[in-house]
């Protein structure tokens, strides 16, 4: 494990009301390396991203980043500590081109007026440097890509603002095989090149194929956090169905279904 | 993706190809991006329609006469085409520039005030009503349909108290009559058309040789200067065209020059496209029409986006209403009400603008303006009763909307938009 984590959460509870959404989670993210974050619906991982992301705010529990403790109220302490979120959906405007999505909300100008040429060189040697080719264009819509084009578009603007912590939502939900694979090589280039990746997946393929680390949430409570190499595909869909598997995880059986069976069942 | 595009490095540095960007334009336009293609095959085929049937229609006086016409259309569609990018509505733009004609009338005539307080208070006007409406719409959250109606329905009210029922409010102020009924001294008509062209192609050009400078993707150099050759001919034949002696008997009075009404409207159309296209705000417009949630996460404040677009719409609407007042030198309770408003909507939607929001420019409405003007005035020297006006008037306009939609069917199957 690297020396000092990027993301580092410690004891982070949330409730909605009587539902207590997280119970005390910890989470290491270190820079450099694919963090995928794993869970049944309802096991808090949409929950856990938006606190980060300062959508909500945590009840309790501390968050460093960069080994400083920092309070996130707001999308835009996000962004200004170089965190970026990438949504399945909703991330991109289908009537705009590559280059206009990229820098949308933070173009660049010479005084009033915008300043394409620069824009669009900034988009190129992005793409260039996450080596994507399958981009045809800079000037076409968004419209006319592929799924698994968007989605590298949608990557690459997050990796455009020097981000240093990239949170990726289901980002292969919607697509193919081959344009998985594009995406998901995309994904092991960003951390590659030094980014700290939160994989939320559901597929375990997906998972084995590109983090480093797994982190699983099971009913708001975080269960595991192991290297990818230490634990098979089985032991990590038993952490996500029950919350243990042999030594890991939850550590009493009878607890286990003390604590969590009956307000677990309303999630 | 295909294999073929796997082969091509991320940004193509290829020298640019004739043949490819006519290749590429085309396929654009088989997947659905038709922009102003039917404005200007409408425009084409209905002129010849009507000059083959009446061939005063093809006389200078005719001519001139189509942009006083269609001028306050143009330019109430001009500021709805901002509306229409966020994907809103604003049915009382009609009634707005009425209202804000009114209060022009009313501060000229009953208050002896000068023009541009007047103008000025119009413009006012218009803007305070957008900032009503548009706030109504992006923060209380009733749908822009619903907001305008009822603006429609009050403003409708509004000049009727304005006017004291009815009453016909004469306006004598030479300016603003100047800007419907005068022309430019030839010279100067000519004068402008170069200073326009030229600045034109200055701009074409110096944009062409800093993309080739920065080594991006460019227009090829023939495209430009074809685009650049094409704009200066309509602007020459128009300026030459409207330049000659149009007077009936030239021993009373000499009617010639360039309508003061086509600066005007060149210039609003220069400032909006500048806007739409070359402005980070520009940008947020088709982003907030677009998808507004990605808007939202990119930290474009899209009400705010959202009340400004319906400013700008009543502003333009009120810049709009000045122009027909000057026209009819009054202004009565019908001043920006019975078709203007359908007319505008349809003059920005003939124009290539979605009536779905994100997609439009500012050129629509001046195209799509030039469309419906040549179609009232063409009836109208065929000699159609009122009634017959009406039902093509409508039906062009849904032809347009038809268009809209199936274009925009078809870019969905292709990808395209």
């Amino acid at each position: 494990m690297a020396a000092t984590p990027l993301l580092e959460l410690r004891g982070i509870d949330k409730s909605f009301g009587p539902v207590q959404v997280l119970r005390d989670v910890d989470l290491l993210v270190p820079p450099g390396e694919v963090t995928a974050l794993v869970g049944d619906n309802g096991a808090g991982k949409s929950t856990l991203v938006k606190c980060v992301s300062g959508i909500y705010s945590a009840d309790a529990g501390e968050l460093f980043f960069d080994g400083t403790p920092v309070t996130i109220n707001g999308p835009r302490d996000a962004a200004a500590l170089g965190i970026e979120i990438v949504y399945q959906d909703l991330a991109l405007c289908d009537n705009l081109d590559v280059v206009q999505n990229m820098f949308l909300g933070r173009e660049k100008r010479t005084g009033l007026v915008l300043d394409e040429p620069t824009m669009e060189q900034l988009a190129a040697k992005t793409l260039a440097e996450l080596s994507v080719r399958t981009v045809k264009s800079l000037r076409q819509h968004v419209s006319s890509l592929s799924g698994g084009q968007r989605q590298t578009v949608a990557l690459a603007k997050a990796v455009l603002w020097e981000s240093r912590l990239v949170i990726l939502d289901e980002p292969t939900a919607a697509l193919g095989v081959a344009q998985t694979a594009q995406v998901l090589e995309l994904v092991r280039r960003m951390a590659d090149n030094g980014l700290a990746v939160v994989l939320i997946s559901h597929n375990m393929n997906d998972v084995f194929a590109v983090s480093d680390r797994i982190a699983a949430l099971y009913l708001g409570r975080m269960v595991a956090q192991v290297r990818t190499a230490d634990v098979t595909h089985a032991q990590v869909v038993e952490l996500i169905t029950s919350g243990r598997s042999g030594s890991l995880g939850l550590a009493a059986e009878g607890a286990a279904a003390d604590e969590y069976g009956p307000d677990g069942a309303l999630r | 993706m295909t294999a073929t595009a796997h082969m091509q490095p991320a940004v193509t540095t290829a020298p640019p190809n004739v043949a490819d960007h006519v290749r590429e334009y085309l396929s654009r336009v088989r997947g659905g991006d038709i922009g102003a293609l039917p404005a200007v095959l409408g425009l084409i085929v209905l002129c010849a329609v009507f000059a083959t049937l009446r061939p005063a229609f093809l006389s200078t006086v005719n001519f001139a006469n189509l942009f006083a016409q269609g001028a306050a259309v143009a330019i109430i569609a001009m500021g709805l085409v901002f509306v229409l990018l966020i994907g809103e509505i604003d049915l009382s733009a009609g009634f707005a520039s009425g209202v804000c004609a009114s209060v022009l009338a009313i501060l000229l005539s009953t208050y002896g005030l000068p023009w541009y307080v007047a103008v000025l208070a119009a413009i006012g006007t218009g803007v305070a009503i957008g900032l009503v409406l548009g706030f109504l719409v992006a923060k209380v959250g009733i749908p822009s349909f619903v907001v305008t109606l009822a603006a429609f329905l009050a403003f409708q009210g509004v000049v009727l108290l304005l006017l004291e029922e009815g009453k016909n409010i004469a306006v004598r102020d030479d300016v603003v009559l100047a800007v419907a009924n005068r022309n430019l001294p030839p010279p100067l008509g000519w004068a402008l058309a170069v200073l326009g062209v030229g600045g034109y192609a200055l701009a074409q050009l110096v944009r062409l040789r800093t993309r080739q400078r920065r080594g991006l993707v460019t227009d090829p150099l023939l495209v430009v200067v074809a685009r650049i050759a094409m704009v200066a001919a309509v602007v020459a034949a128009a300026v030459y065209l409207l330049n000659l002696e149009r007077s009936r008997n030239t021993l009373i009075t000499s009617l010639k020059g360039v309508p003061v009404v086509v600066p005007l409207i060149v210039v609003l159309l220069l400032v909006w496209s500048f806007v739409l296209s070359r402005t980070a705000y520009g940008r947020h417009i088709y982003a907030v029409g677009g998808n507004v949630e990605a808007a939202r996460r990119a930290g474009i404040n899209t009400d705010r986006i959202r009340i400004s677009a319906f400013v700008i719409c009543s502003g333009m609407a009120a810049v709009g209403g000045i122009v027909a007042a000057s026209r009819a030198s009054s202004v009565d309770p019908n001043t920006g009400g019975s078709n203007v408003l359908l007319y505008a909507v349809g003059a920005a939607v003939i124009g290539g603008t979605s009536l779905f929001g994100g997609k439009g420019r500012a050129l629509d409405a001046v195209l799509g303006g030039a469309v419906v003007a040549v179609i009232i005035n063409g009836m109208g020297l065929m000699g159609y009763s009122s009634g017959v006006k009406y039902v093509v008037t409508g039906a062009v306009l849904l032809l347009a909307a038809g268009v809209d939609a199936l274009s925009r069917r078809r870019a969905a199957a292709t990808g395209n938009r």
